[in-house]
């Protein structure tokens, strides 16, 4: 008992000590470019179409292009700079992916576990043609 | 007493469902009294539609009061909340939308019970019985486990309110339009039940299904379409369709209702397409289920799921599985004693709406798929995201050669036709197609492909859309056939604004000081001063914003960083100026710390024309359902006066019949 209560006062200890710095953090101004675009137009839509593909992990199926949330703007703004650095838009995501995991990607990457997505066009439209191909004559008047 | 009258009637209801189910199955069984039972089916289908109405003002009447001591009232109500919005919040939460959704299916059943009656009457009591079934389902979940009604011991002091994203007249009636679309597919899954019972899978049936589809069909496209502009609007950032689950969730039964009304209309005019009709019959219905699923679960949590709850999710899981299954089921083991019907060539009217089914299904199965994948993934302990980059290319594979056939199909004949009977009355479209590609790529060199081929086919659409009406009269033709014209040219409308939106947007993110100007696009915007205001549950910071189109004359801006009090939340209300070549989209954010406040500004040429396109689609529907329920009406009259004339003159009608 002694010993549990000792460890609960210690992890209230370490999670005061920890929100404090992470509240503090909220009131800081935001990551420069969540809400400024990059000088160069060229690189600006670069980013901008990257940011559509990418969500925002705190929020409910947005990209970060679409969203608020200061976690989007940060990621905004690390895109942002990437891209003025000069680096490949996929590789960015490369590194985002490595980052957060696929989850923020909405570009799903041909993988042992994704293939389905791909096959599945296919696949619908063999089966589309293999249920109505006996539908159609050749000729006129050829009934039923 | 109010909320307890609202259980009551739910309950009778849910008792007249039961007979219902119980007479019909009896009467389609046959044996002694059958007759008389069969008599008791269309009454108890009629009166548990006002029963149900009745139980859905009761709940209406609550919220009205704001009565604190029931629980959904308290829970998302706030009596300082506008009129408009407390009757609007009785469906904006889980217990009262199901509730919404029966009543609608219940007064459909009422309808369907009163006036359906082209049908054996076999074929009706098996539809009926269908219908009994679903809506048994919906009245069980609503009773055991999403009572609307439900009291609390010790009555609360105030409600919680409303979330403030809903609290906004488009999605006020938003869920309502989808709801009546749904519906209205699930009285088609009846039909086609009720069809594949007694085997009279024919153009009669489609006939009588088909103003259920299209009606159904009309409120799913005005859904969507209000869905779409809401999002875009009230989201604060300019997009209008993000693929998001809830939304899949709601185009997933408009792809397979406008399949199914494609061909249900080619099984009414030729008989042939019986089973495939019947199938998509159960897929729309199972789409419409799915999509209910996917929102009220919770199992994908997203701007629009405000129910999350584990337990109704598997509740409707259970019904999921038993509809669909049974369906299912019932059409294995049916669908081989359906023949298929009359064949065509593959230059056909009928080929050409073979294009779209297999189109518009295909289109399907991907949302269904991107939708459904990620929580497969997630069961192997992989979360994955399928988003735009996915479903944009690998919709449109299937979406462009649909818009071709689209622009060929209406001009051909049924059962059989020639290229070359056509071919010169396309020579226009294809034309001013290529032309746009060429231009577009002249002009705009950086285009993407989907946007650059969606211009080119949204101005050979719209002009082929019209072809059809080319060299008819016009006053002698027939109201679906301009239904038809009208809801093609609205897709065409629809996909340019697409297509310019996501070609030709310009996007202007500052951070200004008062009296700044900022240019986006062809408008100067200057930002004239901020000012605080107060709404009756919110206060807001508004911006003035002074915007000159060119050297237009000046245009006011009233955006507003809006903060609700109750529940505590901060939304962006954002300003639009409309003109007739697109859209100015304002939206003021917070004040940096430096005192300069956050803008975002975007000029979207010809944006409007999403949902221009949108309403157009929903009209095309509304014509053609006016034209097939006035040629019914008017065939039913026909008979009705044949057969009294036989009746009163049997031998002069008899001898004189033919010389009429």
């Amino acid at each position: 008992m002694h010993m549990l209560a000792r460890l609960a006062l210690f992890a209230t200890l370490i999670v005061s000590a920890l929100a404090g710095p992470l509240a503090a953090q909220d009131q800081l101004p935001p990551a420069p470019y969540a809400y400024r675009q990059l000088e160069d137009p060229a690189q600006e839509a670069k980013a901008q179409e990257l940011m559509e593909t990418l969500r925002c992990l705190k929020c409910q199926s947005q990209s970060i292009a679409d969203s608020d949330a200061s976690m989007a703007g940060d990621m905004r703004n690390q895109v942002r700079l990437k891209i003025k650095a000069g680096e490949d838009p996929e590789a960015i995501r490369g590194w985002l992916i490595e980052r957060y995991g696929d989850y923020v990607s909405y570009k799903p990457e041909l993988t042992a576990l994704t293939w389905p997505l791909f096959a599945a066009p296919l696949v619908l439209l063999l089966l589309a043609i293999m249920l109505l191909r006996r539908r159609f004559t050749r000729g006129v008047g050829d009934n039923d | 007493m109010i909320a307890e009258a609202g259980l009551a009637l739910l309950w009778f209801a849910a008792a007249l469902a039961v007979l219902q189910l119980f007479t019909s199955l009896m009467t389609l069984r046959g044996g002694d009294g059958s007759g008389e039972m069969g008599g008791i089916v269309r009454p108890a289908a009629i009166m548990q539609g006002p029963l149900v109405a009745l139980s859905f003002a009761m709940l209406m009447w609550l919220f009205i009061r704001t009565d604190l001591s029931v629980l959904l009232v308290a829970a998302n109500s706030h009596s300082a909340k506008p009129f408009i919005f407390k009757v609007a919040g009785t469906w904006g939460n889980h217990e009262g939308s199901m509730l919404l959704w029966v009543t609608v299916m219940a007064l459909s059943g009422s309808f369907l019970a009163l006036v359906e009656r082209r049908l054996p009457e076999r074929t009706m009591i098996a539809t009926l019985a269908a219908q009994a079934f679903v809506s048994l389902g919906f009245y069980a979940f609503l009773l055991f486990s999403s009572n609307p009604f439900e009291r609390l011991l010790t009555p609360v002091a105030e409600g919680n309110g409303l979330n403030p994203l809903l609290q906004d007249i488009g999605l006020a009636f938003h869920p309502p339009t989808l709801y009546v679309g749904y519906v209205g597919l699930s009285v088609a899954f009846s039909f086609a039940v009720g069809a594949l019972i007694t085997r009279e899978v024919g153009p009669a049936f489609a006939r009588a299904m088909r103003p259920w589809v299209l009606g159904s069909w009309i409120f799913l496209t005005i859904g969507i379409t209000a869905g779409s502009y809401w999002a875009y609007y009230e989201l604060g950032w300019g997009g209008w369709w993000f693929w998001d689950p809830v939304e899949n969730a709601s185009l997933m039964p408009w792809l397979a209702a406008t399949a199914l009304l494609h061909s249900a209309s080619v099984l009414a005019s030729r008989d042939a397409l019986r089973t495939w009709t019947i199938m998509l019959g159960v897929v729309a219905f199972s789409m419409s289920m799915v999509g209910t699923f996917l929102v009220r679960s919770g199992i994908l949590t997203s701007v629009h799921a405000f129910a999350v709850d584990p337990e109704r999710g598997t509740f409707i899981l259970a019904l999921l599985t038993i509809y669909i299954g049974g369906a299912l089921a019932l059409f294995g083991a049916r669908a081989s004693t359906v023949s298929e019907g009359k064949r065509f060539s593959i230059v056909s009217r009928e080929a050409g709406l073979v294009v779209n089914n297999v189109a518009l299904t295909a289109i399907l199965g991907i949302v269904l798929l991107g939708t459904l994948y990620p929580l497969l993934t997630e069961a192997f302990d992989t979360k994955v995201s399928v988003g735009p980059p996915y479903f944009n290319p690998v919709g449109a594979i299937f979406a462009f050669p649909m818009f071709v056939a689209l622009a060929i199909g209406p001009l051909l004949r049924w059962r059989s036709d020639r290229f070359g009977r056509i071919g010169k009355r396309l020579i226009l479209p294809a034309v001013v197609t290529v032309i746009v590609l060429g231009g577009a790529l002249m002009f705009a060199p950086d285009i993407h492909i989907l946007p650059l081929l969606g211009l080119g086919m949204a101005i050979g659409l719209g002009i082929a859309s019209l072809v059809p009406l080319f060299g008819r009269n016009l006053l002698r033709t027939p109201l679906p056939t301009y239904g038809m014209v009208l809801g093609h040219f609205g897709l065409a409308v629809a996909l340019f604004g697409m297509a310019s939106e996501s070609a030709f947007s310009t996007e202007k993110l500052v951070a200004a000081n008062v009296g700044d100007r900022v240019d986006v696009g062809p408008w100067s915007i200057e930002l004239t001063s901020m000012e605080p205001v107060a709404g009756p549950n919110w206060t807001a910071l508004e911006a003035t914003m002074t915007a000159r189109y060119e050297d237009g004359s000046p245009v006011m801006l009233h955006p507003q960083s809006r903060t609700f009090t109750q529940p505590q939340q901060t939304t962006s209300e954002s300003a639009l100026s409309t003109r007739w070549n697109g859209q100015l989209y304002a939206v003021v954010g917070e004040e940096g710390a430096d005192g300069r406040w956050q803008l975002r500004l975007w000029w979207k040429p010809f944006v409007p024309l999403v949902w221009l396109g949108g309403l157009l689609i929903a009209l095309g529907g509304v014509l053609a359902l006016i034209g097939r329920v006035a040629g019914d009406v008017r065939r039913g009259l026909q008979r009705r006066r044949i057969a009294m004339r036989r009746e009163s003159k049997p031998l002069a009608a008899a001898t004189t019949g033919p010389a009429e």
